[in-house]
């Protein structure tokens, strides 16, 4: 038995090794959310440039808009971002953007730095929200309709294909 | 011809790594005197042999062979002729190479200074070194040849990559590697002294040098590669928890443990099992780190869809080095047994403690850096751990490691003293403590975590005077210098090297804290105020040199209304890969404090407005300036009169008294 803690070592690196292995061959799908179809939860929270102004899910009832995740410790999210800043230019869709377990300053920073295509950024500093919507990690981003309903979700950063193929079409036909 | 000529040069060199991977290690096990003889002619052959290929990878860039793959995808006519050199390890396959060059290196310098050590292990250690140069080598010939042709050749190559366009290119990755592959030497030593049974203060001895020069050049080449990303990336970060920064720093966490434990080892014969454990972590990192940065499977899976055997063939290698060298611990290490005994207050505590709390950071940032890639595979898709994560765990574990680098020197071996101790350290803590109160008021805002900071890092340069100082004061010569010579050097490295952590910690928290910047557009005439600082936009100069056409903001900095300097950041825009301009960024480095301006986009307002960014870095020199302290110090060590390998039988016997003197 006292000779079983030296295969300690050994047996987790068995394991890692399962999951580079397993890494090797992944593709980056995306899951399914169980909330696609699903009202979009409840949330009421301030507005990172301003903390006197709240924004609330029910404030954004009757139009189409994009829910954006982001932080400015994601690194993903410096790579999506330039897609976003093209994309609220076209003035399809109102995006917002929710500040997953951020600060305010380094967020304003960072926004001042690499360009706002939000209409607002929600604050979410201890996550809570964001733990509602499921978020698995940053950036992610859902097309929520009319009705208050999530009718997409995107997990990783939005790529102008992703954008193209799935968003637009589908942003097209909730506003038809 | 050329390129054929590097091919053929590593297909030898295969062969001549199997003769050396596998004779000296049957003779070893056989006592075929003969068969070990072979490893020192095999290893100074290998070497020979890796670098006439790299030589050849050189020549075809100097000679713009542009029918090489590798050269036409990494270099152009234009490209300058350091640049060339360096595009050697601008890419996947010659940065293999130059993996394989290093190996070989170590290999080529352990058959030189290994005449002081017995035949068999010799034999073990140029064979286990061997066996991951067939790995390397048939990694490198099956799935990354850098000598692949391309038939037509293309006019023009596609160039190097700009961001790689800079001196730090030129330095960075032979450094980093020469650390990495550094610790294949001490894991060499490990498995050799598990296959033969033999784990003894020598054995900790003979590996503790090579421990140190490779821990050496790993702090300096992670310090060169932070201190690149300081002035290129434009936006004045130093560290960014990225998953390629992550895998140099695990092996130097664990790199770190080791040599305390080998320490530990040498002094007193304890700790055995674990300073081996920790010499296979060490280098099990390092590969488990070119794994990660090479196969892709981090940062894009995509990335490495086009060629999966390469990830497949890393990972099989890497399972049997690792799993192999684990596999053979579990067998063989419970009959070395454990070493000797010792008081729960002692030094051996202290260095254990020391131990468990880096290979428990090591471990953090590996759990941070494959979070990602364990959710992926459990199906909940891609995340981005970030640098909240690493702060908040990285900072509490470090923190009790740093508050025993105070004590540990200090505590003798096998049983110390706490009171004792905590006699001779009370002026260093409430000097310490005061000033780190205290400190932070006169640098204009007071913060709890400013003085915490320093705290640590004063108390760590005061405790390490309190202990040079004792034992200095009973040495029976006079005048300092005479004092400090006549300690050893091994000693006063230690020593170095904990003064520079207490330097860099300065420098992280002052910049952390009191850093300031601001973004703004700038039209010609304008000016942005920061602190007594004050920045003058004079405009753009636009240009070319050598293969870039740039951009060059000229900016009059006063302070108090005196002129002090104008700085000049760029923007440079590569003629042949058109992609993002690359930043340049000016800075005005002072002992206190770096003054930085980059320049961002071209505002649209006006023809001559830019965005403008300027930050003001306190002691953010501080930061390389430590590490670099600690490098000196790993030199310093090494260059301990106990390592020299013409060492008389008087020394031997000198020996006890010296560890006497240092547990005193």
């Amino acid at each position: 038995m006292r000779y079983l803690r030296y295969l300690i070592p050994l047996a987790a690196f068995v394991v890692l090794t399962g999951f580079l292995m397993k890494g090797l061959w992944m593709d980056p799908h995306t899951v399914p959310s169980p909330l696609i179809d699903k009202p979009a939860p409840e949330f009421r929270l301030t507005q990172v440039a301003d903390p006197g102004k709240s924004i609330g899910r029910d404030d954004m009832l009757g139009k189409v808009w994009l829910l954006n995740v982001w932080a400015s410790w994601c690194v993903s999210c410096r790579e999506e971002h330039p897609v976003l800043v093209e994309f609220a230019k076209t003035g399809m869709v109102p995006i917002y953007g929710l500040d997953y377990k951020d600060t305010r300053d380094e967020a304003l920073k960072w926004l001042e730095r690499l360009g706002n295509p939000y209409q607002a950024s929600l604050f979410d500093p201890d996550g809570r929200v964001g733990i509602d919507y499921g978020v698995y990690g940053v950036p992610e981003t859902y097309v929520i309709d009319r009705t208050g309903t999530i009718r997409y979700k995107q997990i990783g950063p939005i790529t102008p294909e992703i954008l193209h193929d799935k968003i637009v079409p589908l942003l097209r036909k909730l506003n038809a | 011809m050329i390129a054929e000529l590097g091919s053929f040069s590593l297909m030898v060199a295969l062969a001549v790594a199997l003769v050396q991977g596998i004779l000296p290690i049957v003779g070893a096990a056989r006592g075929n005197a003969a068969w070990m003889r072979l490893a020192r002619p095999a290893a100074r052959a290998l070497f020979v042999l890796v670098v006439v290929a790299a030589a050849c990878l050189v020549i075809s860039f100097l000679r713009d062979d542009f029918s090489v793959v590798y050269v036409a995808t990494n270099s152009t006519r234009a490209l300058p002729l350091r640049y060339k050199v360096a595009a050697f390890w601008g890419g996947h396959e010659g940065s293999m190479l130059l993996w394989l060059l290093i190996l070989s290196f170590w290999m080529f310098a352990v058959s030189l200074f290994s005449r002081h050590l017995p035949q068999e292990m010799v034999a073990r250690i140029l064979g286990v070194m061997g066996l991951i140069a067939v790995g390397f080598l048939l990694f490198i010939l099956l799935t990354s040849s850098p000598f692949e042709r391309l038939i037509p050749a293309p006019e023009e190559g596609r160039d190097l990559n700009p961001l790689l366009q800079d001196p730090g290119m030129v330095a960075h990755p032979p450094m980093l590697y020469m650390g990495y592959v550094g610790f294949s030497v001490a894991f060499a030593f490990a498995i050799a002294a598990l296959l033969g049974g033999n784990l003894d203060a020598t054995w900790a001895r003979w590996s503790r040098p090579w421990t140190t020069v490779a821990w050496s050049f790993l702090t300096l080449g992670i310090c060169l590669g932070s201190a690149w990303a300081y002035y290129t990336l434009g936006w004045g970060g130093w560290w960014f928890w990225d998953p390629v920064e992550n895998a140099s720093f695990m092996p130097w966490l664990a790199g770190t443990a080791l040599m305390h434990s080998l320490a530990v080892t040498e002094k007193r014969g304890g700790f055995k099992v674990w300073t081996v454990l920790l010499a296979i972590f060490a280098f099990s990192l390092s590969l488990l780190g070119t794994f990660l940065v090479r196969s892709g499977v981090l940062t894009s899976v995509h990335a490495f869809a086009n060629d999966p055997r390469r990830g497949v063939f890393i990972l099989l290698f890497l399972s049997i080095v690792i799993g192999g060298s684990l596999a053979l611990y579990a067998w063989r290490a419970p009959k070395v047994g454990l070493g000797e005994r010792f008081e729960l207050i002692s030094r051996e505590t202290m260095l254990l403690t020391n131990n468990v709390l880096f290979l428990s950071a090591a471990g953090a940032v590996l759990l941070g850096t494959l979070y990602p890639l364990f959710l992926d595979a459990l199906g909940l898709s891609k995340i981005s751990v970030g640098p909240p994560y690493f702060d908040v765990v990285f900072v509490p574990l470090m923190t009790p490691g740093l508050f025993l680098m105070g004590i540990g020197p200090l505590a003798r071996w096998k049983q110390a003293n706490l009171p004792e101790i905590g006699i001779r350290l009370k002026w260093a803590f409430g000097v310490s403590l005061i000033t780190a109160l205290l400190l932070p008021l006169a640098l204009g805002r007071w913060s709890g975590l400013a003085a915490f900071g320093l705290w640590l890092a004063l108390w760590i340069f005061a405790a390490t005077m309190v202990n040079l100082w004792s034992r200095l004061r009973p040495l029976p010569v006079s005048g300092l210098a005479a004092r400090l010579r006549a300690l050893p050097l091994g000693y006063l490295g230690m020593l170095t090297a904990h003064v520079g952590v207490a330097v860099f910690i300065t420098g992280v928290t002052l910049v952390k804290t009191y850093e300031s910047e601001k973004d703004v557009q700038m039209d010609i005439g304008d000016t942005v105020t920061m602190g007594p600082y004050t920045f003058k936009f004079n405009g753009v100069t636009n240009g070319a040199r050598e293969n870039y056409l740039y951009a060059r903001g000229a900016f009059e900095v006063s302070r108090n209304g005196h002129v002090l300097t104008t700085m000049s950041p760029e923007k440079h825009q590569f003629v042949v890969s058109k992609g993002e301009p690359s930043t340049v960024a000016a800075i005005n480095r002072g002992f206190t404090r770096d003054l930085y301006v980059a320049l961002g986009e071209q505002d649209g307002s006006s023809p001559t407005a830019w965005v403008v960014r300027v930050y003001y870095k306190p002691f953010v020199d501080w930061i390389w300036g430590g590490c670099l302290v600690m490098a000196i110090g790993g030199v310093l060590a090494l260059s301990d009169r106990r390592y020299r390998f013409a060492r008389s039988t008087s020394r031997d016997v000198a020996e006890p008294t010296l560890s006497a003197t240092a547990a005193a």
